[in-house]
């Protein structure tokens, strides 16, 4: 197991220091430095410049200790066209934000999903189950961004029962409309996936055995079915993860939510390369973690895989 | 088949079902096309794409208006005068600007199924290629290769892809590059995964022994069987694609003026939702929604068609 952490750990590094490599080519490639503009600045004024921003050292040591500020002090450098703000001012402001609504999606998306998808599954061709699975097909071909305007023409121009927009500190009915459009289609997936893996756990030999030993349904499927169904599920985690901090860009525009998908779009729009780099390298590092963290769960849970 | 006094007689049915399908002496293929055509949801699939995709080749045979151009004679009252009706020759309206909706929707389902159909091509060609040349040759190379695809697949792409627009600028062709570059990953790992199955059989074995050379038993032997898995995905893939493109351009860093996408459309009548005019949201999204159930339902059909593992 400790073998196992550590290998996936020698892997996930690597790929943290890649993901920064690339992001930084990309940026360094750009045409134009980040400060030419229509009107040159004055040479010297130009040097100041990126004397300050440490744009006149030579590429690789640039690249350095960028990497080595991020490691060690969490440090995102400073932003491009706002000389007031840091990377890290904007993230502090953003993510609190995205990490609220993002995680209520997550459970409402889990929670939601994986019942639907079990008493799809036990009811196996019932009106629930065709119920269940016409929601999961719809869901599939309603991505957030269309989500998002459907949500605020009934709820807000129609209904008059939510605010269309904003955040203001997180009140409940600010959060209620992004979460429900950042997770739907999560919650179709995973109840998906739930289902087609409760319907073959169900069929399966040792659950027979369960039945035949006189255990009532409701044991047999939390003592014995539960856990080997959602190792699918979880190891579904990890895309729904990148999949959900992608669309909460999404959210972040049709809601003007004020999470890190706003700065990010904002930025986009600006050109501010380090702001775009920075969320793009916390992202990613986030992403790794995350999928590390589930990789070692399922080989946890998962008594098939032994390494 | 005769009754069995056995109780696993469904599980022996089971068995023998796809043997006495073989029996019969007929393809593969036909069987497949059969069970296809069986599946109501994905026949009408298929009739609603036929519409969509001659819609969106012919459909600007019958418009009054260019896409591109402004129409003056509303004086800007795009929501009073711009409503759809056939008297004006605005089908489906103007958009904010006055331009005629119906040219642009036409435009725009052309844009975004190409993106789709273009898009999921490159993904087949190097997803297979790379898959099926990584799960035939195995050994230190297939793990160095798929290794590289897990570390690539756990990279928020979208925000990699958004970077590079900025830098290099957004253009369809960065746009196709950049979709390209992530869409081929899911299918090089099911490329893989049944070239793994393929590569133990008889026929490759002989081939082998004649001499023939591994990147020709790949092209010959071993792609050609994976087609059927592919098209499944491939078909599945083409509604990501649109749904990726249209996530951009719904950020506004897509397709850019004066070409749209569905989903650059989408932005466009979501913006103008509180002025009372729905339909520039209506019909864009009207076309995105049936195009990617019509990809889904066929897709869905595919897969109970061709792929063994599912049935």
């Amino acid at each position: 197991m400790y073998v196992y952490i550590i290998r996936r750990l020698a892997v996930a590094i690597p790929t943290i220091l890649i993901l920064v490599a690339i992001s930084f080519a990309l940026m360094y490639s750009a045409p134009g430095g980040p400060f030419n503009s229509e009107r040159p600045l004055p040479a010297q004024v130009m040097a100041n410049i990126e004397a300050k921003y440490g744009l006149d050292r030579p590429v690789i040591v640039q690249m350095a200790d960028y990497v080595w500020g991020v490691v060690t002090r969490f440090d995102f450098g400073p932003s491009f066209q706002y000389t007031d703000r840091t990377v890290n001012d904007v993230i502090a402001q953003g993510f609190p934000v995205t990490l609220t609504y993002g995680a209520w999606s997550a459970l409402a998306a889990v929670v939601v999903g994986v019942s639907l998808g079990i008493a799809a599954a036990l009811r196996h061709n019932s009106v629930l189950d065709y119920f269940a699975v016409g929601v999961t097909i719809g869901a599939q071909a309603l991505p957030n961004f269309v989500m998002a305007p459907i949500l605020v023409l009934i709820f807000t121009l129609w209904l008059g029962w939510l605010p269309g927009g904003g955040w203001y500190g997180g009140d409940w009915e600010y959060v209620v409309m992004p979460v429900i459009a950042l997770s739907t289609s999560y919650m179709a997936s995973i109840a998906r996936i739930t289902r087609s893996s409760m319907l073959e756990v169900m069929n399966s030999n040792f659950i027979r055995t369960a039945r035949a030993k006189g255990l009532p349904m409701h044991r047999v499927v939390m003592r014995h079915a539960i856990k080997p169904t959602l190792l699918p599920v979880i190891s579904y985690m990890g895309p729904a993860f990148v999949g959900m901090i992608t669309g909460s860009v999404v959210i972040d525009i049709a809601f003007s939510t004020g999470g890190i998908g706003q700065f990010f779009v904002n930025s986009a729009f600006n050109r501010d390369y380090s702001v775009i780099m920075g969320i793009t390298v916390l992202v990613g590092m986030l992403t790794i973690t995350f999928n590390l963290l589930v990789d070692i769960l399922y080989a946890w849970l998962d008594p098939k895989i032994r390494y | 088949m005769a009754k069995h006094a056995n109780p696993d007689a469904d599980i022996l049915d089971e068995v023998q079902e796809p043997v006495n399908e073989q029996v019969k002496g007929r393809s593969l293929w036909a069987d497949a096309r059969d069970r296809f055509f069986k599946n109501k949801a994905a026949v009408v699939g298929l009739i609603v794409l036929f519409f969509v995709t001659a819609f969106a080749i012919f459909g600007g045979l019958i418009s009054q208006y260019e896409p591109q151009t402004v129409d003056f004679s509303l004086m800007g009252a795009m929501a009073v005068n711009g409503s759809p009706s056939i008297e004006t020759g605005h089908y489906f309206g103007v958009d904010f600007e006055g331009r005629d909706l119906y040219a642009r929707v036409v435009q725009g389902t052309r844009v975004s199924l190409m993106v789709g159909v273009v898009g999921a091509l490159v993904a087949v060609v190097v997803g297979t290629l790379y898959g099926a040349i990584a799960g035939y040759l195995g050994g230190k190379t297939d793990d160095v290769m798929m290794r590289l695809v897990d570390v690539l697949m756990s990279i928020p792409f979208m925000f990699v892809l958004i970077l590079m627009l900025v830098i290099f600028g957004q253009s369809i062709f960065m746009l196709f590059l950049g979709i390209g570059l992530i869409a081929w990953l899911d299918m090089s790992r099911i490329a893989r995964g049944q070239t793994l199955s393929i590569k133990n059989k008889e026929f490759v074995e002989a081939a082998i022994a004649t001499g023939v050379r591994p990147l020709t038993i790949i092209l010959r032997h071993i792609v050609p069987n994976l087609l059927g898995i592919v098209i499944v995905y491939a078909t599945l893939l083409v509604p990501q694609m649109i749904i990726f493109e249209s996530f951009i351009s719904y950020l506004g860093l897509g397709v850019q003026e004066p070409s749209t996408s569905l989903g650059a459309l989408i932005r466009q009548g979501t913006q103008q939702m509180n002025n009372g005019t729905l339909w520039m949201l209506a019909y864009p999204l009207f076309f995105f929604l049936i195009t990617l159930f019509a990809f889904f339902f066929v897709g869905d059909g595919l897969r109970d068609a061709l792929d063994p593992k599912d049935r």
